[in-house]
């Protein structure tokens, strides 16, 4: 193909020319290859089957660092058809370019369930490979079932495919009782097709609420229990709600008049699960109050080398940790402490509408400057919504800091999986007394931990935090 | 380049001399211009004396009196008795080819008539091309307003994009009514007579017109144009069922729209809908969406312009009934197979626009008084569009240009067809290449077209025994392209590889509609490939696309341009 273009963008000339190897090789080659997980069939509740079977789910693959999501461009392979590893089976547009995606395993193309010219996240199953050709048809069942997750029937195979429903015939007489005569064929309006397939609603089972009992939009995001987003011409500005949990409360007041509904990005509904998820947990939490007038005075010396606060009390929080291993531990089954071999400090940050916790990793090990660059490096991989999954899920305690904002102290709510969670304060000028009684003005800083007092209990904390203090109020240690 | 010259100039008569034209009117204007020298003195060795007196003429037109001057000028060198008719040259309809046809006529030096029973502008202007673009102005800014994706890679921040429906129509109206005002007052200026009145052939040379004027005319150009086409069993009320005549009015933005037809009308109204917030749903005989574009081309414009966005469709079938809503009923549209004829499907729609094409306009013509047959209304015409009658025989002195002769149902072309007549009428032969007339599809992003289609021009090639090559470029390679964020396209270069001759391009892209011209001016003056990729393209612009296309197709032959900098001596 006599391109000069880097990323050209052609589907036909792709799939059979050689230049989608050149492509590829400019992200790294192990990424054209499908993602592949297996399942066992007892993971479909509904159909007791008991045969093992080899099915896999074969995953949107990551083509390159900044791909989250890609469109299916074409599926080379059809339904049914055999593939031997190493051949390409479908076409998979990335934010970059058109890739040819390669199969791992020998097999059979058993159920497409993402089809041409639609998008998935990355790691989503958009097919099913088959290991032999009788498996086709479970996998295929399974695809189906995949697809109306949300009907609690099981074993109904959904009337006969919609594009064969009886044609009302076209002598119909008087349609006038349409509504009322009948098994009525079902009539949704594209997007709310669209959606249903998005959301794998079964189109059939959605109540119609639009004119004429058509099922609108709004209907599949109900069945679907999404917020219906309203139709997105004229949608008031949104003012982003406060994150509480009354939001899964039942009993919601109606809204009041003119109020927007804006439903939740993927990292908002992963919060919310995770603040939920804390409610099962017993916490505690013990405050304490911390001199910084040295650690000022070192952060003044180490700022120019780039060290930032927040590594600062990563740093220190790790150093105090190593030594309290329970507050660095965790209580996974509600039976037993599950001591982690690291220290990976968690930092809470804002980013646009929503809430992400890159990780420090080793911050007991790692020194004051290679914590402040790899500090740098995670806030930007937030930032640009970049970060990879040991990034920010591998903390083993969190934290918060809401200094900067003038908060001199709060309180945090326990992650679930970690055993404590620091919220710092601002460090403020404070008039203190000594031993003697002599009054000086000295900074201070109001630190509260909050911990899960199944494995970490009172004495455990205020040690834990003696130590944090002293760490913090002779910082020479920090810089070893 | 000698060669091609010779090889084209049957073809392409018209267009060197014509550019001798444009060329000397700079030069008078600007006798400081010496580089068009080189050019003009080759291109003198085509004209005849009989054009430098025209080229001449061309400068004085505006005066009445040179008028008069030139049109006896002109009709002395048919050698036909001046002043026996009472025009010239009569037009019937003043669309688009009308009004282009008579332009040129007066530029010519002919008396021109125009008769027009409607309004002036025809529907290029009144009902359709015009009124649309201000429609695909106001979706094409929602779209993007919308796309909240699209702004946040800008780093801007819109809140919520609305629209009023009245103002957005009001807009198309208002458009509408200004080009009107300029085609007419561009006519009035020149001294083109515009007769109202419904117009109709009575004889040879002869036209009625309103009740009964009569006048004659030395020639006669029908340019009568077309309407919508709605096949059996469609009721169009105007309101919930319509044609592109109403939708155009955007009386209103319906919840759910089904539309009928999936080609250049459907598709940019389902822009325009989906972007003001309606539900589309295709329905398209073919078993393909966007029939008649380059099949690439559609596969990706689909992927762009229909997937993603509020649209479904139903292809290989015919809308065999569509009733009105009335008595709270929605609107019905039964669904039968296109092939088998079968019952399919029946859709319950708020509202379904008939985009099943255009069927010329030629009914009470009176084409029987000259032994005219209409073939599926359209009338009959030769390449230089004289028209032919019953008996295959050319009628003297009558021609027919744009939608009713169906040759290529475009505006352009109407224009392009009536300038070519009034170059016959006025002493020079020419006949027009339809495949050197672009064709653009006003979608977001647009799509455009010249020449054949790669299926079209390998089985030319396979026919006439040459070698098809074909060479492409994505916009995402494209700096100006990146910059806007639209790196979504591709245009792709039909070519022949052993001597570059262009035999097709096919744009999808940001303003694809505006990027074909460089490619259809070359087929139209037959410039090769391997000459014009020296031609230098600014940077960064999107013309670079076409750049890229040039310098990436292999042409055997060398180029042979006479390059222009060696004559220039500055």
């Amino acid at each position: 193909m006599a391109v000069s273009s880097s990323s050209f963008l052609s589907t036909a000339s792709l799939t059979n020319s050689k230049s989608n190897i050149s492509f590829a090789s400019s992200v790294s080659p192990s990424l054209r290859s499908v993602v592949f997980r297996s399942t066992t069939p007892a993971t479909s509740h509904r159909r007791s089957m008991t045969v093992r079977s080899k099915i896999r789910e074969i995953f949107m693959p990551a083509l390159s660092s900044t791909m989250t999501e890609g469109k299916i461009v074409s599926w080379i392979k059809t339904e049914g058809e055999k593939l031997a590893k190493g051949e390409s089976v479908v076409v998979v547009e990335s934010d970059k370019a058109d890739m040819d995606v390669e199969t791992f395993y020998d097999g059979y193309l058993a159920a497409i369930v993402v089809g041409e010219g639609e998008t998935a996240p990355v790691g989503a199953a958009i097919g099913l490979l088959a290991e032999t050709e009788a498996e086709i048809e479970e996998a295929k069942s399974k695809a189906a079932s995949k697809s109306s997750s949300s009907v609690a029937e099981a074993v109904v195979p959904s009337p006969p495919p919609v594009t064969s429903s009886p044609a009302p015939a076209i002598a119909q007489p008087a349609p006038v009782t349409a509504v009322s005569d009948g098994p009525r064929k079902t009539v949704a309006t594209p997007y709310a097709k669209k959606l249903a397939k998005q959301h794998k609603v079964d189109i059939e089972s959605v109540a119609g609420t639009g004119p004429f009992g058509r099922i609108t939009a709004s209907d599949v995001e109900t069945a679907a229990g999404i917020a219906p987003s309203k139709s997105s011409i004229a949608p008031p500005p949104p003012p982003p709600p406060p994150v509480t949990a009354k939001a899964t409360t039942t009993n919601l007041p109606p809204l009041l008049p003119d109020s927007s509904i804006v439903p939740f990005t993927a990292m908002q509904s992963a919060v919310s699960k995770n603040m939920i998820e804390s409610l099962s947990v017993p916490t505690f939490r013990v405050g304490y109050p911390v001199n910084t007038d040295a650690l000022d005075a070192l952060y003044e010396k180490v700022k120019p080398k780039g060290v930032t606060m927040t590594a600062l009390l990563a740093k220190a929080a790790g150093m105090a940790l190593a030594q309290h291993p329970v507050v660095n531990a965790s209580c996974k089954d509600g039976k037993s402490f599950s001591y982690n071999s690291s220290i990976n400090i968690a930092v809470a940050v804002a980013i646009n509408g929503g809430l992400i916790t890159p990780v420090l990793q080793d911050a007991d090990k790692l020194d004051l400057y290679l914590l402040s660059q790899k500090w740098k490096e995670l806030v930007g991989k937030a930032r640009s919504k970049q970060l990879q999954p040991h990034e920010y899920n591998s903390g083993t305690f969190t934290l918060s800091n809401l200094g900067m904002f003038g908060v001199d102290r709060f309180d945090a709510i326990l992650p679930p999986g970690q055993g404590a969670i620091m919220a710092v304060g601002a460090s403020k000028p404070t008039v203190v007394a000594d031993k003697d009684g002599f009054f000086s003005v000295k900074n201070t800083m109001l630190v509260n931990v909050t911990a899960d007092h199944r494995i970490v209990y009172g004495a455990d904390l205020a040690a834990f935090l003696q130590t944090f203090a002293k760490i913090i109020e002779n910082p020479d240690s920090l810089t070893l | 380049m000698q060669s091609a010259m010779a090889l084209s100039f049957s073809q392409t008569s018209f267009t060197r001399p014509n550019h001798v034209l444009g060329s000397t009117g700079s030069v008078f204007s600007t006798p400081t211009s010496l580089r068009f020298c080189g050019l003009r003195r080759e291109a003198f060795g085509y004209s005849t004396s009989n054009q430098l007196a025209l080229r001449c003429e061309r400068i004085r037109i505006p005066s009445r009196k040179s008028f008069q001057v030139s049109a006896s000028a002109s009709s002395n060198g048919n050698g036909a008795p001046p002043k026996s008719f009472d025009y010239d040259l009569i037009i019937i309809g003043a669309g688009v080819g009308g009004h282009g046809a008579a332009l040129h006529a007066v530029e010519k030096g002919l008396k021109t008539a125009i008769i027009e029973g409607d309004v002036v502008g025809g529907t290029c202007v009144n009902r359709g091309c015009v009124p649309s673009k201000a429609l695909l102005a106001v979706s094409g800014r929602m779209r993007e307003l919308q796309n909240e994706h699209h702004m946040k890679s800008f780093g801007l921040q819109v809140s919520a994009a609305g629209y009023d429906r009245q103002g957005v129509a009001d807009h198309a109206n208002n458009l509408a009514t200004k080009i009107r005002n300029n085609l007419t007052n561009s006519m009035k200026a020149l001294g083109v007579d515009i007769l109202t009145g419904f117009g109709s052939v009575l004889g040879p040379q002869k036209v009625k017109y309103g009740k009964d004027n009569i006048i004659t005319a030395k020639d006669i150009i029908i340019a009568t144009g077309s309407v919508p086409f709605v096949p059996k069993g469609i009721e169009v009320d105007g309101k919930t069922v319509i044609t592109s005549d109403h939708a155009l009015k955007l009386e209103s933005v319906p919840d759910w729209i089904a539309i009928v037809g999936s080609g250049y009308i459907g598709l940019e109204f389902s822009d325009v809908y989906t972007a003001l917030g309606s539900e589309v749903t295709f329905i398209e005989a073919l078993d393909q969406l966007m029939p008649g574009f380059d099949p690439e081309i559609s596969k990706l414009a689909q992927r762009v312009l229909i997937n993603p966005r509020k649209i479904d469709y139903h292809t290989g079938v015919f809308a065999s009934k569509i009733t009105p809503a009335k008595d709270g009923k929605p609107v019905l549209i039964e669904l039968i197979d296109a092939k088998t004829k079968e019952p399919k499907d029946t859709l319950e729609v708020d509202a379904a626009l008939i985009a099943t094409g255009r069927a010329p306009f030629t009914n009470g013509l009176g084409l029987e008084n000259v032994n005219v047959v209409t073939q599926r209304g359209f009338i009959p015409v030769d390449e230089r569009m004289r028209v032919i009658d019953g008996n295959g025989t050319l009628v003297p002195n009558l021609y027919c240009i744009g939608d009713a002769n169906g040759k290529l149902m475009l505006a352009h072309a109407a224009s392009a067809q009536g300038i070519s007549v009034v170059e016959q009428v006025s002493g020079r032969d020419h006949v027009l290449n339809h495949l050197s007339i672009p064709a653009a599809c006003f979608t977001h992003p647009e799509i455009s077209m010249v020449g054949l289609t790669e299926p079209q021009a390998k089985e030319k090639g396979e026919k006439e025994g040459f070698k098809v090559s074909v060479v492409k470029t994505s916009f995402k390679a494209n700096t100006k392209a990146l910059a806007e964020n639209e790196g979504e396209g591709i245009a792709k270069m039909i070519y022949r590889p052993d001597n570059g001759e262009i035999l097709g391009v096919h744009i999808f892209g940001l303003h694809a509609a505006d990027l074909i011209h460089e490619a259809s001016n070359a087929i139209a003056l037959g410039t090769r490939i391997q000459d014009i990729k020296l031609a230098v393209h600014a940077h960064p612009t999107l013309s670079e696309v076409l750049d890229e296309l040039f310098k990436a197709a292999k042409v055997e032959s060398h180029a042979t341009t006479r390059t222009v900098s060696e004559k220039v001596v500055v």
